[in-house]
């Protein structure tokens, strides 16, 4: 990437400096050619931002936070994007967070998105959110793109598990599915799966996309034209299996480790967000609640569907937590149904809590990933939100389509 | 001479009141110069690594946000230190800022826990309100000791 390339990142934050963390954003940052800058402003505004804004509040960094979002917001700091930071269990600053959000979603159009941080915060974990910043600034023109064309491949290699499809001209014709261990063996071994099923030979793949959080060396071993983060290829994969590339649409993935919720627009990702500080809304504690129960984590929907989960008291941040519950509702006596509902009940409450709040809700929800293909999990999504849940088909190949269908860009390049 | 803890802590002109009076103001620009001056971190713009949220847990549990702990890992030493306090409440911010309200409230609270003299004092609206505010402080840093160490 070029110097030219460089965007420009508008930091509104009330003090990641003292949190010690200022390094690592500065560090994935420059891991995606983008530069920080903090919008100036005129000191008078800040004895009249909280007119402004109509929200008192006590803490003069988060006056200046706002201050700043109004010079963003006004267009007198020039930003391509923005990324609001504030910490971790700071109940002032994340009503302010949110604020800010809105405020620069209704008065203009320059994508945001918001992070709670800790000292523990590395810019590895910030790198996949600064990464989908500047791809919706950099490559609109790559996100508009609807139909997969040509033969192509694309490989998920997710936390738990690698997914790879081959795609030709619009349809799937090969997939595989597979735990990740060693992510280039295992994202291999899907990749073979799918050649198999396709009957395609490998050296005939037109273009190779890669997403995931092996995305970096699986992209280098299978030299791939693209290799994206998994916010960008998830909402694109969503929108196209869904058919609803029009109009608006939120997708929610859960994932493995973390989950995320993305609106979007014409099939151009907007506002999202991503959870990952606790793992009680993870694909993840689905696996660990099946494990207890005895069953496969591919009977847990079934389980769920025929279980009642206000029986059962389950809502936690924190997996531990989470299967203490479990443990202590069988301990009572619940029945193994009624305590998979509460499991499903209760990642989807977290979502809802954690991340659903930060995004405008527009139908249709589109539900990806492989929890998603757990019964139990859109019956609880639908019946929160109510709302219908759209769980297209494959929606647990969505990075993999997502990155066959971006990587077609590419071929004839 | 006494070391004076200031609040605002950065406020420049508690600082020069402090040493007009021949006594050692306790402020942050003193701490932030130490950090950036310090060779070997890399941390900009103020040089504060994760460790420093952590040296704060002595002022502040772990609960408590990660930027509240790295603030007081500058400040906490600087009430440690203190020998008498000058607060002022509804300060301007070109006066002097800490930015973070719940830093500033456990700031105030270590402060008036210590043992120590203290003034606390609104800051002045008017000019006859200012002159009184100068002279109170004033009155108070000449009732401290000036012999190092005997405050």
């Amino acid at each position: 990437m070029s110097q030219d390339d460089r965007v420009n990142i508008a930091l509104l934050s009330c003090g990641s400096e003292y949190a010690g963390i200022q390094a690592e954003l500065e560090s994935a940052a420059e891991m995606v050619n983008a530069r920080l800058v903090y919008p100036e402003i005129d000191v008078a505004i800040l004895d009249t931002i909280e007119m402004d804004f109509g929200l008192q509040i006590t803490s003069p960094d988060l006056k200046l936070m706002m201050a700043r979002t109004k010079a963003v917001a006004e267009g007198t700091a020039r930003v391509d994007g923005v990324f609001v930071a504030s910490c971790f269990r700071c109940a002032e600053a994340a009503i302010v967070r949110n604020e800010v959000r809105r405020y620069i979603h209704k008065y203009s159009d320059v994508p945001v998105i918001s992070y709670s941080f800790t000292e523990r915060t590395t810019a590895g974990t910030l790198l996949t959110r600064m990464e989908a910043l500047t791809t919706i600034v950099r490559r609109k023109h790559l996100l508009a793109r609807e139909h997969q064309t040509g033969l192509t491949a694309g490989i998920d290699s997710g936390s738990t598990t690698t997914k790879a499809v081959i795609m030709r001209d619009d349809k799937i014709i090969g997939c595989g599915w597979v735990p990740t261990i060693r992510v280039i063996d295992s994202a291999e071994k899907a990749f073979e799966q799918a050649l198999q099923e396709s009957g395609v030979k490998r050296d005939e793949i037109q273009a190779f996309g890669t997403t995931g959080y092996g995305r970096f060396l699986i992209g280098d071993h299978f030299k791939a034209k693209l290799v994206q983060e998994e916010i960008t290829v998830n909402s694109k994969g969503a929108v196209y299996l869904a058919n609803k590339q029009k109009g608006s649409a939120t997708v929610i993935d859960i994932g493995g480790m973390d989950n995320k919720a993305i609106s979007v627009e014409d099939g151009i990702p907007g506002m999202f967000t991503m959870g990952g500080i606790c793992a009680g809304a993870s694909g993840r504690f689905l696996e660990m609640a099946a494990k207890r129960l005895g069953v496969d984590i591919t009977e847990l929907g079934d389980l769920a569907i025929k279980g009642m989960q206000k029986k059962v008291e389950m809502n936690s941040y924190c997996i531990v937590f989470g299967i203490q519950s479990l443990v202590n509702s069988l301990a009572k006596g619940s029945t193994p149904e009624d305590v998979a509902a509460a499991a499903c009940h209760s990642v989807v409450e977290q979502i809802f809590e954690q991340q659903l709040q930060e995004v405008d809700v527009k139908e249709p929800v589109i539900l990806v990933g492989g929890s998603s293909l757990i019964e139990g999990v859109p019956k609880a999504l639908g019946e929160l939100l109510k709302i219908d849940i759209l769980v297209p088909l494959n929606s647990q190949f969505i990075g993999a389509v997502g990155a066959a269908l971006l990587a077609s860009g590419y071929v004839g390049e | 001479m006494a070391k004076v803890f200031i609040y605002p802590t950065n406020s420049l002109i508690l600082s020069d009141l402090v040493e007009r009076f021949g006594h050692k103001p306790l402020a942050m620009m003193g701490k932030v110069r130490e950090k950036i001056t310090t060779v070997g971190i890399d941390s900009p713009p103020l040089n504060i690594t994760p460790e420093d949220p952590k040296l704060g847990l002595k002022y502040a549990a772990v609960e408590v946000p990660a930027g509240v702990r790295g603030r007081m890992s500058l400040v906490g030493p600087l009430i440690d230190e203190a020998e008498a306090a000058i607060i002022v409440g509804d300060a301007e911010i070109s006066f002097g800022c800490m930015g973070c309200a719940r830093t500033n409230e456990l700031t105030k609270y270590l402060a008036r826990k210590k043992n120590i003299p203290i003034i606390e004092l609104v800051y002045p609206k008017s000019e006859e309100e200012g002159r009184e505010f100068v002279y109170s402080i004033a009155e108070f840093l000449k009732s401290l000791p000036m012999e190092e160490g005997s405050a």
